[in-house]
């Protein structure tokens, strides 16, 4: 495959992606609003590979230490993002049961 | 198989997952599920970049890489257990600010990797390095943007700062980014991408600063879906379909949430980012404001006439807002409600789009504290309500029941769609003090003669409330 076709893929990827993530979340109730926003940010987690593979191809030390440095935020951002996610959707779960009788 | 090969495979899947996760999340009965296929797919996707970089033999820098991953993913897991349930907003700022100064990190690598290519006399991806430079720019403002909303959120510098000079500085920035881009265009080098970065943050700082707290909701949800832009940009640098698949997902989902939040608020997205809404009319002193030369008075009440008052009604909607939060009175306000129910009062609960601090955040807190879904009402379900009600009980919020979004219009918040306490037999307001709110104006609902006020904060005065109704019965 010739370089300029690559790109095109790419950016096929990237147009139909767009049109899902609209299409994915159009019918979101509000109460959702806030787990589905810590949700798709848990999601953007994954710039911690972009770290690894930076990471993994530096030498230099200045470069060394910004890939590190994105990995290490990147995988904050990804493990966090999805633990705070899970405990918000946790209070969601057990209202049926024991609320009722209230 | 190649590891190349096995790895594509396993970021297929998880391209596959993330989007099946996301579906779910936007259904109320399966959106933990949603999360938890997203986490699996982020698994796989992890797992799969380490069969390809260690495919080829120990690459360089292995152990920082674990490292650097155990470090980042202790953190995150340790402040996301521990964060109050209240103070999840910020949170989610702060990781998002994380992810966004990743992204301008593998940015700034990608964009030396180029120079270096370039100083060989290698043939430069134009795509690729566009997309390094958005990366970055994106990526930087993000991660600045999103340490400022943490700030506001936090209380650190909650009012908004507008200034004409503050406005003519971020026209001139942007005017100077511009310059700076089409510069590395040019040919300029790696001190000229570190310069773009540095004009990305102050140009943020002066962006974000200006915006009032009660918008933050809306400036996180855009510096989120930001951040997803920023990640897709460093999957063209890097070539990797997988950062390019998820980080589009979010950038597109964040862009059509953040202006559904700002429907709820009936507001437009550059109202939001550039009226600068809390700052615009000076808060007036407290109670002291005089209209048309009198002073305006307003009404306390004790714990033991309001029990009174509430053993005689037949009707209350509660109205839940960020001061309940932040004072935990939500286990209690339930109790409350649970005795009042008990002898026969209709209790609804009246949960403004905007209350808390993000949409959807008041939700979350009755949901922890066990209040029946069915009592949950939303803005448009409980309006017509108010006017039936014997009682609005208003526990910590102010602006989200501020009379003035439906007549003042030179009011900042004109035009927000408030819940109409003002309408109801009596009005109780449970409240710290009569300074403003979180826009930083005055509320005309205090001086309201129907209205009294209960002064303490949320979870000593209800629980104030709740022994003196007991006591009455």
């Amino acid at each position: 495959m010739n370089e300029g076709t690559l790109i095109l893929y790419a950016i096929y990827v990237f147009m139909l992606a767009v049109f899902v993530g609209f299409e994915v979340i159009s019918k979101v109730p509000v109460q959702l609003h806030t787990p589905l926003m810590s949700g798709t940010n848990a999601i953007h987690g994954i710039v911690m590979l972009g770290g690894m593979l930076v990471l993994a191809r530096s030498e230099e030390p200045l470069l060394v230490w910004m890939g590190f440095a994105a990995v290490v935020l990147g995988a904050a951002n990804l493990f966090g993002g999805f633990v705070v996610t899970d405990r918000m959707l946790e209070m969601f779960k057990s209202k049926k049961p024991s609320g009722r009788k209230g | 198989m190649s590891p190349k090969l096995v790895s594509d495979l396993a970021y297929l899947a998880s391209a596959i997952l993330f989007i099946v996760g996301l579906k779910f999340l936007s259904h109320p009965k399966r959106a933990r599920n949603g999360n938890l296929l997203a986490a699996l797919g982020m698994f796989l996707a992890v797992a799969a970049s380490f069969v390809f970089i260690w495919g080829g033999g120990s690459p360089q820098n292995g152990m920082l890489i674990i490292v650097g991953i155990v470090i980042g993913g202790l953190a995150g897991t340790i402040g996301a257990r521990r964060v109050a349930i209240t103070e999840m907003p910020q949170m989610v700022a702060l990781l998002n600010g994380c992810g966004g100064g990743a992204a301008a990190l593998v940015s700034a690598v990608e964009f030396a990797n180029f120079m270096a290519e370039k100083g060989n006399g290698q043939p430069v991806d134009p795509l690729g390095f566009g997309a390094t430079l958005f990366g970055g720019v994106i990526g930087s403002l993000s991660f600045w943007g999103s340490l400022v909303a943490f700030g506001k959120l936090s209380g650190f510098m909650e009012k908004a700062i507008t200034s004409g000079a503050q406005k003519a500085l971020t026209a001139l920035l942007f005017i100077a980014l511009i310059a700076n881009i089409v510069w590395i265009a040019m040919g300029a080098g790696t001190g000229a991408f570190y310069l773009l970065l540095g004009l990305s943050m102050v140009f943020s700082i002066l962006m974000v600063v200006p915006i009032g707290g009660a918008d933050m909701p809306v400036v996180i949800s855009l510096l989120n879906s930001c951040t997803g832009l920023a990640v897709a940009a460093t999957g063209f640098s890097l070539r990797e379909p997988a950062l390019i698949i998820s980080g589009t997902l979010v950038g597109a989902s964040g862009t059509l949430l953040t202006l559904m939040m700002c429907k709820a608020m009936n507001r437009s997205i550059t109202n939001v980012l550039f009226a600068g809404v809390g700052g615009g009319a000076p808060a007036a002193a407290p109670g002291a404001a005089a209209v048309g030369g009198v002073q305006k008075s307003h009404r306390e009440i004790s714990a033991d006439d309001l029990a009174m008052l509430l053993g005689n009604v037949g009707s209350v909607i509660v109205i839940p807002g960020y001061g309940m939060a932040v004072a935990q009175a939500q286990h209690v306000t339930r109790e409350l409600a649970d005795m009042l129910a008990a002898r026969g009062v209709d209790v609804k609960y009246a949960v403004h789009p905007v209350a808390g601090r993000m949409p959807g955040h008041m939700n979350v807190l009755l949901a922890e504290a066990n209040v029946p879904y069915e009592q949950l009402y939303d803005l448009d379900q409980i309006n017509p309500e108010f006017e039936r009600a014997d009682v609005a009980l208003v526990i910590g919020a102010n602006d989200v029941v501020n009379p003035a979004a439906r007549t003042d219009k030179s009011s900042p918040i004109y035009g927000m769609p408030i819940l109409d306490a003002d309408k109801a037999q009596h009005i109780i307001v449970v409240k710290r003090s009569l300074n403003p709110g979180f826009a930083g104006i005055d509320n005309e609902l205090y001086y309201n003669p129907k209205t009294y006020m209960f002064f303490g904060d949320a979870k000593g005065a209800i629980g104030k409330l709740v022994e003196a109704v007991k006591a009455a019965a």
